[in-house]
C-alpha cells in the first residue's frame, strides 16, 4: 500500500487558484501602519522552500546536486530563521500595553519606526 | 510499513503547517492579534521543518548511499544559516529592517531557483509540463535573489545612485526574452525534439546566469526611496516561485503557502504603492527621480 499525494493538471490549478484566492482575502482590509510587517511576516511564510530544498537534498545523488541542495537548504532557513526574528520584532511594537483595540492601534501607529 | 507512516506524519504535519500559515497571516492582518500571529505561523514552519526529515525513510534508490552524508549537510546547512539569518535578524538596528527583509526574501528566491537547479541538473522532471513549471519557477526565484540583494544594497547604502543608460529598457526586454528564449530551447532539448551542439549543463548555467542579469538589469534603475514596493514585489516573486516548486516536488504545502504568499505580496504591492500615489508600472519603468529632477531644472 502506497500513500502519496499526487497533484497533477487541473487539481493543481485549483490549488493554486483557492490559495490565491485566500491570500488575496486574509489581506484584504489591512491597515498601512501594517504593510511592511505583513510584508515580512509573508517573506517568513514562504520560508517553506526550506522542506523543499531538505527534499531535494536528501534525494541527491551526485556531488553537483548535493552541493546546490545544501545551498537550497541553507538560503531556506535563512530565509525562515530571519523572517521569523525581524517579523517577530517588528510585531511586538504592537503589543497592546493597556487597552487594545483603538487605545493600542494609536500607540502602535506613533512607535512604528516607519509609516506603511 | 516502514514507509506509509512517514508519509502519513509528513502529509499531515504539512496540512497542519498550510493551515497555520494561513490563520497566521490572517491573524497579523490586525493590530491587536498580530504579535501571535508570527507565533501562530512559527510552530507550523517548526513542525514541516522536523517533519521533513521524514522524507529519509522513502528517497530514491540512487540517493540511498548518500543518505547519511546528506542528513549531515541538512542538518549542517539548517545550523549555519538559520543561526546566522536568527543572529542578525536580532540584532540589525530598527531602521535597518527593511533591507534586511529584502536579504531574507533574496534567501527564499535562490532556494527556490536552487531547488530548481537540482531538478534539472538531475533531469527529474519528467513531462513537459513539470519541465516548464521548474523553468519558470527557476526564472522567477533568480531574478528575486538578484533582484534583492540590489534592493538591500541601494538600502543599505552600497549603491547609492540609480544606474541608468540610454535605451535601457529596450536592453533589458532583450535580456528576458534571451532567458526566456534559453528556456524554452531547454525544455525543446530535454524533451529530445532538438538535439543541441552545447551541452545540456551549459544551457542551464546559461539560462541562470541571464536569469540573475535580468533581476539586477531590472532593479538598478529604480531610485531607493521607491525600493520597499520593489522588495514587495520580489516578496511575491519568491511566493510564487516557491508555489511553482512546490508543484514540481508534488508538495502541497510548499504550493499553497507559495501561492498564498504570491496573491498577498501582489495585493500588498499595489496597497503599497496605492499609499504613494503611484501605480506599479510608473514605480518600475518610469525612473521616477529623473523625471523628477528633469522638471525642476
Amino acid at each position: 500500500m502506497q500513500f502519496t499525494i499526487a497533484i497533477s493538471g487541473f487539481v493543481a490549478l485549483y490549488i493554486f487558484m483557492l490559495a490565491a484566492f485566500a491570500g488575496w482575502v486574509i489581506i484584504g482590509h489591512v491597515p498601512a501602519i501594517l504593510h511592511t510587517p505583513l510584508m515580512s511576516g509573508s517573506n517568513f511564510v514562504h520560508g517553506i522552500v526550506v522542506v523543499g530544498g531538505i527534499f531535494a537534498l536528501l534525494n541527491a545523488s551526485t556531488v553537483l546536486e548535493q552541493a546546490i541542495g545544501f545551498f537550497a537548504v541553507l538560503l531556506g532557513a535563512g530565509n525562515a530563521a530571519g523572517g521569523f526574528a525581524v517579523t517577530h520584532r517588528m510585531l511586538a511594537m504592537f503589543q497592546p500595553s493597556g487597552k487594545p483595540s483603538h487605545a493600542g492601534h494609536g500607540h502602535a501607529r506613533a512607535r512604528h519606526p516607519k509609516k506603511g | 510499513m516502514m514507509t506509509i507512516i512517514p508519509q502519513l506524519i509528513i502529509g499531515v504535519t504539512d496540512l497542519a503547517a498550510a493551515f497555520l500559515f494561513m490563520y497566521g497571516l490572517k491573524r497579523m492582518s490586525s493590530p491587536v492579534t498580530a504579535p501571535s500571529g508570527i507565533l501562530v505561523a512559527g510552530v507550523g514552519m517548526l513542525v514541516a521543518v522536523l517533519a521533513s526529515f521524514l522524507y529519509a525513510f522513502n528517497i530514491g534508490a540512487a540517493a540511498r548511499p548518500f543518505l547519511l552524508v546528506n542528513i549531515g549537510l541538512a542538518v549542517t546547512a539548517l545550523l549555519v544559516g538559520g543561526g546566522v539569518a536568527w543572529w542578525s535578524g536580532k540584532k540589525v538596528a530598527m531602521t535597518a529592517m527593511p533591507q534586511m527583509v529584502a536579504l531574507y526574501n533574496g534567501m527564499g528566491g535562490g532556494a527556490a531557483a536552487a531547488i530548481a537547479a537540482v531538478e534539472l541538473f538531475g533531469n527529474k522532471a519528467g513531462g513537459v509540463t513539470q519541465l516548464v513549471v521548474t523553468l519558470i519557477g527557476a526564472l522567477i526565484g533568480a531574478v528575486s535573489l538578484s533582484g534583492s540583494l540590489i534592493a538591500w544594497a541601494k538600502l543599505d547604502g552600497v549603491i547609492s545612485k540609480p544606474f541608468r543608460i540610454r535605451g535601457q529598457q529596450v536592453f533589458n526586454a532583450l535580456v528576458a526574452s534571451a532567458t526566456v528564449g534559453i528556456g524554452g530551447y531547454i525544455v525543446c532539448v530535454m524533451q529530445g525534439v532538438i538535439t543541441s551542439p552545447v551541452a545540456t549543463p551549459d544551457l542551464i548555467y546559461l539560462f541562470f546566469g541571464f536569469a540573475l542579469l535580468f533581476g539586477v538589469l531590472m532593479t538598478l534603475p529604480i531610485g531607493g526611496a521607491d525600493m520597499p514596493v520593489v522588495i514587495s514585489i520580489y516578496n511575491a516573486f519568491t511566493g510564487l516561485a516557491v508555489g511553482l516548486e512546490g508543484f514540481v516536488l508534488q508538495n502541497p504545502a510548499l504550493m499553497i503557502a507559495g501561492m498564498v504568499v504570491g496573491a498577498a505580496g501582489m495585493l500588498l504591492t499595489l496597497l503599497m504603492a496605492k499609499a504613494m500615489n503611484r501605480s506599479i508600472s510608473n514605480i518600475l519603468f518610469t525612473n521616477f527621480g529623473a523625471a523628477v529632477k528633469h522638471k525642476q531644472g
